[in-house]
């Protein structure tokens, strides 16, 4: 018996978690605003990652690069 | 007894965990799902009562950069086509409608738009990114899909839109 209990407990535990639902589209309005943005501005951002790639020289692993001139 | 109790118990948690909320998503040829939703001004604009015209179903919100960005092409084709039985319905889907009601400050809809707060609406939709468009035909049936706003598609959806239009 209480073992039955000690499982129902653990099992609604984890229920608990999976009921959260990832947002869906027209629930993202939160998510969209600025302050919650990875980068404050996306060409700031741009700009020290171009100087962090020729500082390290290495690049990729960023989104898309250059159109393969090797010109970067 | 106890134990068919824990059972059922045990058969909720389970079911919840299962249970992820999705509908699916309406397609090409299905029967655009109802709503019945209010205008700022109180109106309540129904989509069974917009049967016999060709209309244009527009999930946007505030945040929604691409929904600014239809927003005067909508207004181009409610001005072209309002008279001869097109009707667009843009579904906003804020949480606030003071958000709403900025965006339409600076961007005005000349066509008729509703607030679904709740959401039930794109839920009914299964409206998978912003904005979503569904071209309804006279009949109630959906026509054509649109997901997000590209300018290259603006030529497609119109001609479709005429289509639709001159075939009474």
């Amino acid at each position: 018996m209480r073992r039955s209990a000690c499982v129902l407990l653990v099992v609604l535990a984890c229920a608990g978690c999976a009921s959260f639902a990832p947002p869906q589209p027209w629930e993202k309005g939160d998510l969209a605003k600025p302050q919650m943005q990875l980068d404050r501005d996306p060409l700031t951002a741009k700009a020290t990652q171009h100087i962090y790639q020729s500082k390290e020289a290495a690049g990729g692993g960023y989104g898309v690069g250059g159109g393969g001139c090797g010109c970067n | 007894m106890k134990r068919s109790v824990l059972l059922r118990w045990a058969g909720v948690a389970v079911a919840a965990m299962l249970h992820t909320g999705s509908a699916v998503a309406v397609g090409v040829g299905d029967a655009a799902p109802p709503f019945s939703l209010a205008t700022q001004q109180g109106e309540t604009i129904a989509l069974e009562r917009l049967r016999g015209q060709v209309v244009y179903v527009d999930f946007w919100a505030s945040w929604c950069g691409p929904c600014k960005r239809s927003f005067p092409w909508m207004n181009e084709l409610a001005a072209r086509y309002g008279r001869e039985g097109f009707t667009i319905v843009a579904v906003n889907v804020d949480k606030k409608a003071e958000d709403a009601q900025r965006f339409l400050a600076a961007t005005p809809a000349r066509f008729t738009v509703v607030y679904d707060a709740a959401g039930a609406t794109p839920s009914a939709y299964a409206v998978k990114g912003m904005p979503s468009s569904y071209l309804v035909d006279r009949s109630g049936r959906v026509v054509m899909v649109e997901q997000g706003f590209r300018d290259e598609d603006k030529a497609a959806v119109e001609g479709r839109i005429r289509e639709l239009l001159a075939a009474r």
